[in-house]
């Protein structure tokens, strides 16, 4: 297959496909990064993770919406306003839903799955109340239209390279957070050993509450940076919760640095094949050899041997 | 020599992540005997027994149950040569009653199809209530064993192991949580059990292991400290300083 | 200690009743239409009772059943569009006698894996076989090396997901999105018309029955007591000396056939089969109705298939808004509140007081009282 091309088309072609890849790695990473936190550190699944990403989406739309009608002269920083209500937005209600919901099902893994499935249904019917079933996309400030040409074969477009330098950030402030602060010491603690932190004076329910919220805020910040690069619609979470689930999987559950790994290879394996096979061929072979390598090596690229 | 051995452990170690829990450990056990295992929290005990029966999975080293080598085999497969063994917290089904539990282990119908056609007949009636009597639970075979006490718990799971019938029992802290009276009802068991039998316990309190071993070894730190009688160990002065001293 | 080793007087009671409803009650009240619909229902109710065996018994949650459900609805549809794609049939077509989606996707003949599914015994034999070995190869894979919970569901979701994909990516082979329909006979009896569908109608329940004897033969045998061994302490039961896995892998593919039955049963009932019967949201739809007839009762399991499916067409029908907060709130409620689903509230709730009611007066017959139990 690779006949057809010439030497500097086929370099072309891979630096632009890589280049698509590091986009959708930004994606996974956004995605997967609230998804660890809250399936690594405290084991929970959390079926609804899409759904806390589009309500961010959501906000980040209204937010475009209202500056473009009230407040013209700031449109252009509009953004930035929006991803942090849409982490306010989004973890506040992850706060709810962990002291109404999951706090009671801490011991049945299996049960969460289904009760959080049941919450992204609801959640997904209350997008299509308020905001309706068609698609909508925001309105992207000048500066970031357009796209820039490395040369004249590769251009990139500068909506991505800006996903892609959130991506890098969050990921930052999650590492500081998770290794820095004194709430990631406390979430380690409580990973390692429930018992002996609450023995300790950790106060492992609100630390519980808070760290499912911190996953759901980023999630919020996920769904907000991907209305920079496409449009939002009710369902639009569902799509992407296999993958983003693979991602954390595959990374091994407990490490971070193990996430961001697996999403650049799965995004760059699965965004090079899109261009020689179909984008569902593509997307099926991805997802096969992950579920195998999974299959042969369960605990993921990343974990640690753990005494019993 | 090996013919009066039952496990031979040449060499074992295990290390997690660097850290040797069980380090170049050699240990042998007379048939027909009831060896002890003594020793401070975070020796290898525990360990050394996960090792022998397929639980953990070594770093290197051997150990030969009857002159087959057991690391490269199954738990299962383990269980099936003749191997049983005994967790320190009582493990039981608790959502089966406490004959089913014992149907359970009894040495048969242990392939999928044998689980399909197996049929509770006479002689596993009769093993039933045999073991039953044995670990005082004949009057409570039909109760569920989640509402057994903690020392029933521990019988039960003691009978799960006798009716496998096999020839190496090994016991971690048999004892532990149960009251005065439980803990001689079951020194009087367990004496009556390792008649014929060879056997590997685990245990802290220095008076039960008074009264059924007949070697003691300590470990400390994953290697052996010291090895004999119980009077020997006893009164060997590195033992004292480590751990009976405390 | 000793006891019937097949069925209780209770169980058998239950089997009683539920034959009732299936074969005399149901055809009674509804019309050919309706009988049509719960026999589209049926055919998930086969999928919820291998549930109940997997998930319920063995703790084993598999998000994939679709993937099997879908299978063996496929393998059914291959022989039924192979034998609707007569030359004459197929005539203005540029391949005559290939399926019309093959022509459409400029296929100029058939692919040999089709070719089996010419013949009713093989394409039948794949109906069970296909499923079975794509269990088995999961679940070897997957119980051999200790990969289960949270790891094994999302997983078999995996697989939920790529089956949809690759389903509708090969358009050609498989009829794409729109599935394969237009099926029109059973070597030469048309399943068309109202009395096939309702001849239909009482073979699935023939069938069904014959997987719930068998699921109670697996339950009570030894292997069902293990499963639950194994559900609440996996280790012993290892050292009691069985190999887990195996266990796992026998009753994921016992519950893959069941599955793959129900399938082709639904493609006989319904006329069609598509992907939108295969991918996570079916597929985890399924797992709601084995959780509201109580995940551990394989009765419970057929009335939670049949109410869940009979309330989703009820409502989408009226409200099509409200269907999807119900069933959101379906799910959170019977994991919140209802853990052992509609079986549970009989056991624990209604049963005390029928069997209190009739110490007083022995007139309440257990039968119609058993009938009201699981509308509530």
């Amino acid at each position: 297959m690779f006949a057809d091309y010439s030497w500097p088309e086929l370099g072309a072609i891979f630096a632009m496909q890589g280049f698509a890849g590091l986009i959708l790695f930004s994606v996974f990473v956004l995605m997967a990064l609230g998804l660890a936190i809250i399936f690594g550190q405290m084991g929970v699944i959390n079926m609804a993770h899409g759904e806390f990403m589009i309500l961010g989406a959501y906000v980040t739309y209204l937010l475009s919406n209202l500056f473009a009608d009230y407040v013209p002269a700031l449109f252009s920083m509009y953004f930035f306003v929006a991803m942090f209500l849409a982490f306010i937005a989004s973890g506040a209600l992850g706060l709810f839903v962990e002291w109404a919901l999951i706090r009671h099902l801490y011991k049945r893994p299996l049960d969460t799955l289904l009760a959080t499935w049941g919450l992204s249904l609801i959640l997904q019917q209350v997008y299509r109340s308020v905001f309706g079933a068609r698609e909508v996309g925001v309105s992207i400030p000048d500066w970031m239209m357009g796209s820039l040409p490395l040369t004249d074969l590769i251009e990139i477009p500068i909506n991505g390279i800006f996903v892609m330098v959130l991506a890098v950030s969050i990921s930052l402030g999650v590492y500081i957070m998770m290794f820095r602060s004194n709430w990631g010491k406390q979430v380690r603690a409580i990973n390692q050993n429930r018992v002996m932190a609450g023995a300790v004076g950790i106060n492992t329910e609100w630390t519980d509450r808070l760290t499912f919220g911190i996953g759901c805020g980023v999630a919020g910040v996920a769904g907000s940076a991907f209305t920079m690069i496409g449009s939002t619609g009710p369902t639009a979470g569902q799509l992407y919760i296999v993958d983003t689930f693979l991602v954390v999987v595959f990374g091994g559950a407990a490490s971070l640095l193990g996430t961001i790994a697996s999403a650049f290879s799965i995004s760059q394996a699965q965004s090079i094949m899109e261009f020689f096979l179909s984008g569902s061929m593509a997307k099926v072979l991805t997802l096969l050899v992950v579920v195998g390598i999974l299959m042969i090596r369960p605990q993921g690229l990343f974990a640690m041997k753990l005494r019993k | 020599m090996s013919e009066q051995m039952i496990i031979e452990v040449e060499d074992l170690t295990v290390s997690f992540d660097g850290f040797k829990a069980v380090d170049a450990l050699n240990l042998y056990f007379e048939k027909n005997a009831c060896h002890v295992i003594i020793g401070p929290n975070g020796a290898g005990k525990t360990t050394v027994l996960d090792l022998i029966c397929g639980r953990t999975k070594a770093t290197g080293g051997s150990v030969k149950f009857k002159n087959k080598e057991l690391l490269s085999m199954r738990e299962d497969q383990i269980v099936l040569a003749g191997v049983g063994r005994k967790f320190q917290t009582p493990s039981v089904y608790e959502d089966l009653t406490v004959s089913e539990n014992l149907e359970l282990s009894y040495p048969k119908g242990h392939s999928v199809f044998g689980a399909l056609i197996f049929r509770r007949d006479d002689p596993v009636q009769t093993r039933i209530q045999e073991i039953a009597e044995t670990i005082f639970l004949e009057d409570l075979l039909d109760e569920k064993a989640a509402f057994l006490s903690h020392g029933q718990k521990q019988w039960l799971e003691i009978g799960m192991l006798l009716i496998q019938d096999p020839e190496l029992l090994m016991l971690d802290e048999p004892v532990a949580g149960m009251s005065v009276a439980e803990r001689k009802k079951t020194a009087e068991l367990l004496n009556r059990i390792i008649q014929d039998r060879s056997v590997i316990v685990i245990e802290h309190d220095m008076g039960f292991v008074a009264d059924i071993a007949t070697r003691v070894t300590v470990l400390h730190q994953g290697k052996t400290l010291s090895e004999g009688s119980m009077e020997r160990v006893q009164n060997d002065p590195k033992v004292v300083e480590v751990y009976l001293g405390h | 200690m000793t006891r019937s080793s097949f069925m209780t007087r209770k169980e058998l009671i239950g089997f009683l009743i539920l034959a009732a409803v299936i074969f005399l009650l149901l055809p009674a009240m509804l019309d050919s239409f309706r009988l049509n619909l719960f026999g589209k229902y049926l055919t998930y109710a086969f999928v919820a009772v291998g549930l109940a065996l997997c998930w319920g018994a063995g703790g084993i949650l598999s998000l994939g059943q679709g993937v099997f459900f879908g299978l063996g609805g496929y393998c059914m549809a291959m022989f039924l569009k192979l034998e609707a794609s007569t030359p004459e049939n197929t005539a203005i077509q540029s391949t005559p006698g290939i399926p019309d989606f093959m022509d459409w996707n400029q296929l100029t003949e058939l692919p040999v894996w089709w070719q089996p599914f010419y013949s009713l015994p093989l394409a039948l034999l794949a109906v069970l076989a296909v499923p079975v070995v794509f269990a088995f190869i999961i679940g070897f894979a997957m119980f051999t090396r200790r990969v289960g919970g949270v790891y094994f569901a999302i997983i078999t979701q995996a697989f939920a997901a790529i089956l949809t994909i690759l389903i509708i990516g090969q358009q050609g082979y498989t009829g794409g999105v729109n599935g394969i329909t237009d099926l029109r006979t059973l070597l030469g009896w048309d399943i068309r018309t109202d009395e096939a569908k309702t001849t239909l109608y009482f073979v699935n329940g023939v069938l069904l029955f014959a997987v719930l004897l068998i699921a109670q033969y697996v339950r009570k045998s030894k292997l069902g007591r293990l499963l639950i061994a194994m559900r609440d302490q996996e280790d012993r039961v290892r050292f009691s000396g069985y190999n887990v896995a195996n266990f796992k892998i026998f009753i994921f593919c016992l519950g893959a056939a069941f599955a793959g039955i129900g399938g082709a049963m639904f493609t006989l009932q319904v006329g069609f089969m598509s992907p939108t019967l295969v991918g996570i949201v079916p597929s985890i739809e399924m797992v709601i109705f084995c959780a509201v007839g109580g995940r551990l009762s394989i009765l419970g399991a057929v009335y939670g298939a049949l109410l869940v499916n009979w309330a989703k067409t009820s409502f989408s029908e009226a409200f099509p808004e409200l269907w999807l907060l119900g069933l959101g709130g379906l799910f959170i409620a019977v994991v919140m509140f209802f853990p052992n689903g509609l079986a549970g509230v009989w056991s624990e709730q209604i049963e005390p007081r029928l069997t209190k009611l009739s110490k007083r007066s022995d007139t309440a017959t257990p039968k119609r009282a058993a009938e009201r139990a699981p509308a509530e």
